[in-house]
């Protein structure tokens, strides 16, 4: 399960900065098809901004942005979107006065002619939330509103997977949910990668990143500290990285992290 | 590792066992171990919702639990408007049922009802719309000034309004979005500065009679008594007709959808009531002289005004939008939607359609003046819009509302003016039942939020 294969997404070497603070360092990032790539760090270390310099959302500095091997301008969200890949944010973006299928769809309905194609979009809506194995809800034409935090995430994801999208980046997706809808969530991630999408988590929580994530990458100061299988190092070891940077012989080296610092 | 393919039909065959209806029904799945078992559990659960064949007993029940949840729909309305039939009825036989103050009804409600359609707009978005009242005035004035002073044919002159209120509309939603004043702000600015344009057209304490026979026989004349019925008669055929054939392509979809039979109730309920309302508007209302029977011609060009924009709303993406950006923002901001676009889009309507009511109101006064639209008239349409079911807080709401909302202000005035000559009742009533109907939305909000709808 390792970098056998050529990654979909690769950053190398991107800086960011937003006037005289540096916020990114030299970061280098590789996502795979098929693998959950979790990227932790703490408040402050850059996992927004890297996500949203991969959005298109920030425009990076310097440094290669490489998709499907090959190097791309990403200038704004829509070509982060033309490319596949997709961002399922923490504060979800559902509207809660519109029902299922019209959430999955917004900004991108199906049409023929003028009118919507509802009986279009809502079987599509029925087979990607089928395809993930969503079992919980009992209508795609139940407002939102209605729905758990859990199945509100659930839709979000979907959401994000209905448009053969390639890379979907999870913003702290159970931050706000209970132990039952957390399980459904991470469950879902699993599965997300199953089915040959490169996931990247951003979580907080250790025992998540743990049990779901293929790979590591913890951010320390704005610096990559390591790129590691998640079998190889225990939840101590992450915490250490994300915390000082470096851990045992693995992060960064010890010149750099107190640089940093 | 198997392929991603390989995975991926694996995932999608039991995608299809949760929306296979026969698994739920079959008992085979039940004697078998414990997994087959959870699987056909699931599966009773998975969309069990969008089943394509709903029994009409069903379809109540779910009626029921929503009215519970809080969804009440257009209902509070209805029931309001039938207390209100049946009392003045009750006091006034005579004079509240008569053919003539019906077809008094139906017009005085006529333009606010036109100019409560399109402030629905932006009050779907969560802003507020009040200058809409005198921009009718100023349209208003505008064509009865071009008729009466350059003799120009009155289609034209209406164009002319229209631009202007469009115009005025694009101006409002600029200083909204482009700027960032909040739209009370912004319209009660207009609210006050459109009066002095307003003044300078209809020249201080002055009138412009309205004496196009057109525009003034909007209100003032009906649709020939044979036309009356062909209308009515073809508009539940279509309607019927169109619910039919929509009910057929989504059953053959497989898509969920409320039993054909409970349909077309709806349609035979609400076409009855047409028929009844054409049979009483068939009765001669002249008192002497020429007939004066049919429909009123404003009858049928706020339908027609209907059925536009519930297409609109709910049938088109722009309608979608709407919804979305006033549900939220910022999702619909991510979604990609260009929300400042929408939000002047509906102001541009939102001040169009009160071009349309303003000469609506000058059509049934007979002339129009330095005062047209400046008092109560945006407050009324705010009001009939909020009575028939539309949320302040936007993102709720569809263009019917405005039309039995509008039934109602309109029904208070006319069915007090029969008791006494005083208007102290009317105003104080008008109020209560605004207060009402917002009483019965934040309530239902309330009930909404726990039951989660």
């Amino acid at each position: 399960m390792t970098s056998t294969q050529e990654p979909i997404l690769e950053l190398r070497g991107v800086n960011k900065s937003f006037g005289a603070v540096q916020v990114l360092h030299d970061v280098h990032l590789a996502l795979y098809p098929g693998q959950v790539t979790a990227l932790v760090g703490d408040n402050g270390a850059g996992k927004s901004t890297l996500v949203k310099c991969i959005a298109g959302i920030h425009q990076i500095d310097n440094g290669d942005y490489l998709f499907n091997g090959s190097p791309v301008h990403v200038t704004g969200p829509r070509d982060a979107a033309g490319l596949g890949i997709e961002i399922v944010y923490q504060d979800l973006a559902l509207c809660d006065n519109l029902d299922i299928v019209q959430n999955m769809f917004l900004g991108r309905e199906m049409k023929s002619g003028v009118v919507l194609d509802e009986a279009h979009m809502e079987n599509r809506a029925k087979e990607t939330l089928a395809s993930l194995s969503v079992r919980t809800v009992s209508s795609v034409r139940q407002l939102v509103s209605s729905l758990s935090g859990g199945q509100r995430q659930t839709v979000a994801i979907a959401k994000a997977v209905l448009w053969n999208s390639k890379v979907v980046m999870l913003d702290e997706p159970t931050a706000a949910l209970g132990v039952a809808q957390t399980r459904q969530v991470l469950d879902l991630v699993r599965r997300l990668a199953d089915n040959g999408l490169a996931v990247m988590l951003i979580s907080h929580n250790m025992n998540d990143v743990k049990e779901v994530s293929d790979r590591i990458t913890p951010l320390y100061l704005g610096r990559v500290a390591a790129d590691v299988a998640a079998a190889d190092v225990t939840t101590g070891q992450i915490v250490e990285l994300i915390t000082t940077g470096r851990s045992g012989d693995i992060g960064l080296s010890r010149a750099l992290a107190q640089e940093s610092a | 590792m198997t392929t991603p393919d390989g995975q991926q039909n694996a995932a999608a065959a039991s995608g299809d066992t949760a929306l296979g209806e026969n698994a739920s029904e079959g008992t085979g799945g039940y004697d078998g171990e414990a997994a087959t078992l959870s699987t056909a559990l699931e599966a009773r659960t998975a969309f069990s919702g969008d089943r394509s064949a709903v029994s009409v007993g069903e379809y109540f029940q779910a009626y029921r639990n929503r009215i519970r949840g809080g969804d009440l729909g257009a209902l509070p309305a209805l029931a309001g408007l039938v207390v209100l039939v049946v009392v003045f009825a009750a006091l006034r036989w005579s004079t509240f049922t008569s053919a003539s103050n019906f077809a008094n009804l139906l017009t005085q409600a006529a333009s606010i009802t036109v100019l409560a359609m399109g402030v629905g707009f932006v009050l779907l978005l969560g802003e507020i719309d009040l200058s809409a009242g005198v921009i009718g005035g100023v349209g208003a004035s505008i064509s009865a000034q071009l008729i009466d002073k350059q003799g120009m044919p009155w289609w034209v002159t209406v164009i002319i309004a229209v631009a202007v209120g469009l115009a005025m509309g694009v101006l409002t939603g600029f200083l909204v979005t482009i700027v960032g004043i909040p739209s009370f702000v912004v319209t009660l600015a207009f609210f006050l500065a459109w009066q002095g344009v307003l003044l300078a057209i209809a020249s201080e304490g002055g009138s412009i009679p309205d004496t196009n026979p057109v525009i003034f026989g909007l209100t003032h004349s009906s649709v020939s008594l044979l036309w009356s019925w062909v209308i009515v008669i073809a508009a539940i055929v279509v309607w019927a007709a169109y619910v039919a054939v929509t009910a057929q392509r989504r059953a053959r979809q497989g898509l969920a959808q409320p039993p054909l039979t409970v349909q077309l109730l709806k349609v035979g309920g609400v076409g009855l009531l047409a028929v009844l309302a054409t049979a009483a508007l068939s009765i001669n209302r002249a008192l002497i002289g020429k007939p004066d029977q049919g429909i009123p011609w404003i009858v049928p060009i706020v339908g027609v005004l209907l059925v536009i924009w519930t297409f609109v709303q709910s049938r088109t993406q722009f309608g979608r939008f709407v919804y979305a950006v006033g549900g939220n923002k910022e999702a619909a901001r991510r979604a990609g939607i260009r929300v400042p676009r929408i939000i002047i889009a509906c102001f541009v309507i939102s001040s169009g359609m009160a071009v349309f009511s303003g000469i609506i109101e000058g059509s049934r006064i007979g002339s129009v003046t330095a005062s047209s639209g400046t008092g109560n008239q945006l407050l009324f349409a705010v009001a009939a819009a909020v009575i028939g079911g539309t949320s302040l807080f936007g993102g709720r709401g569809k263009a019917r509302d405005a039309i039995i909302g509008g039934l109602v202000i309109a029904l208070i005035p006319n069915g007090l003016g029969l008791i006494t000559d005083s208007s102290v009742w009317t105003y104080i009533i008008t109020g209560a039942v605004l207060l009402l109907a917002a009483s019965v939305d934040a309530i239902t909000r309330r009930r909404r939020a726990s039951s989660g709808r």
